[in-house]
């Protein structure tokens, strides 16, 4: 009777481990990312849109890193991003220019980096030099609205 | 006004009664048989509502949002809403709630039957202390048990959800996955989630030991004690839920 409960006890305590396992391994981002070998790169955006911390950062689609942090520099009045790349990537050559997406009309926003073809390569702390800011959805409708209108004649209008 | 002084009264005794049993908690590693046996009574034989309840929250969360969600066209995204109101709110929460159903009433019942019998008297007597005999080993136990019994409620609620969204409603099992991996967070969603069902653990336990202890050792006193643990600690986990939500995520 004795070694049953402690049977019980025990097939309890493994049952409740293995779930929370579950919960980290299968059902959270904790398997996809490792917090050993990573480096980082700033980049600096006159415009971030939806960016946030722990947004992907994308080559080609696939994930190396993520947003660590985001900054505001109020000498240059630029967004300064720093990323956390996976140490696997390590070779991006010096020119390469990083973009802000959106996924999907409406989805979240990510860093997509498209390498160049310099030989150095950007090493830990380094900086994208080249980048270019996130769609403003606003902004791209206000354009498109005042395009439209001058074709029309200008003052026409809608 | 005699109401309320009663009421600030109780939680005087109840923070007392609490004092007591966390200072006699590290004379039970050495008789960890104790901890063990309540284990039993309040881990495993909770076991069966809580897998049976994880596994229809599951199902029906995973119905319903599928229904909204498909009004969007944006069935993938099933699997982490599932995932997500299962491990921040559903799994501790409810879990809670039928921990104090299960557990706590049992254990109000036990201790204020032990007082109307002089069972706790008796080891007095005895010159054995029954708050270090009788209600730390359930309550480290309560302690224990409630993150495991949500941790389990959370993932069977998962495997539900799963079998509704991807075998009957045809939701693509690859996106199932690959969106819950990739918008759920493990210290900010699973972790919290833990550490609520610790917080509600703690408090559950709690309010059915000193009810338990503190009951009219009559048969009436036992009934009502018990109907409060279970009202009480219901409320004090919502409301706990609450704040704990507005500290963690705010």
């Amino acid at each position: 009777m004795f070694r049953s409960i402690e049977l019980t006890v025990g097939a309890f305590v493994g049952i409740g481990l293995a779930a929370l396992f579950m919960l980290a391994m299968q059902a959270s981002n904790l398997s996809s990312f490792t917090s050993d070998g990573q480096y980082a790169l700033t980049a600096r955006f006159d415009n971030i849109g939806g960016l946030k911390v722990k947004s992907a950062v994308k080559v080609s689609g696939v994930k190396v890193g993520q947003v660590s942090a985001i900054d505001y520099d109020m000498e240059t009045f630029e967004a300064v991003v720093t990323m956390r790349i996976d140490e696997r990537y390590d070779k991006f050559p010096k020119d390469t220019i990083a973009s802000i997406f959106t996924s999907g009309l409406l989805g979240e926003q990510y860093i997509g980096l498209e390498p160049g073809g310099d030989d150095q390569v950007l090493a830990d702390q380094g900086e994208i030099r080249h980048t270019q800011s996130a769609m403003v959805l606003e902004q791209i409708i206000g354009q498109f609205l005042f395009s439209k209108s001058q074709d029309n004649g200008g003052n026409e209008g809608f | 006004m005699k109401p309320l002084l009663n009421a600030v009264e109780r939680l005087g005794r109840g923070s007392i009664f609490l004092a007591k049993t966390l200072r006699v908690l590290p004379k039970l590693l050495p008789r960890f048989g104790l901890v063990i046996h309540q284990l039993h009574s309040v881990g495993v034989q909770t076991l069966l509502i809580i897998v049976v309840a994880g596994l229809f929250v599951g199902m029906v969360l995973a119905l319903q949002l599928y229904y909204t969600l498909s009004t969007f066209g944006a069935e993938d995204t099933l699997g982490m809403l599932v995932d997500l109101s299962l491990v921040r709110e559903l799994g501790p929460v409810v879990a809670a709630l039928l921990f104090a159903g299960r557990a706590g009433s049992a254990l109000t019942a036990e201790i204020g039957l032990m007082k109307a019998t002089e069972q706790l008297s008796g080891l007095e007597m005895m010159a054995v202390d029954p708050v270090e005999r009788i209600i730390a080993p359930r309550f480290l136990a309560g302690f224990i048990a409630m993150p495991l019994l949500a941790a389990i409620f959370s993932a069977v609620g998962i495997l539900g959800g799963y079998a509704v969204g991807v075998d009957l409603l045809r939701v693509d099992a690859g996106a199932f996955w690959s969106q819950i991996q990739a918008k759920v967070d493990f210290s900010e969603d699973v972790l919290n989630g833990v550490i609520k069902s610790f917080v509600f653990g703690f408090v559950v336990t709690w309010i059915a030991l000193f009810e338990g202890h503190d009951c009219i050792p009559t048969s009436e006193g036992v009934a009502r004690a018990t109907t409060r643990t279970v009202v009480h600690s219901s409320l004090a986990v919502l409301a706990l839920d609450f704040v704990l939500t507005a500290i963690m995520y705010n």
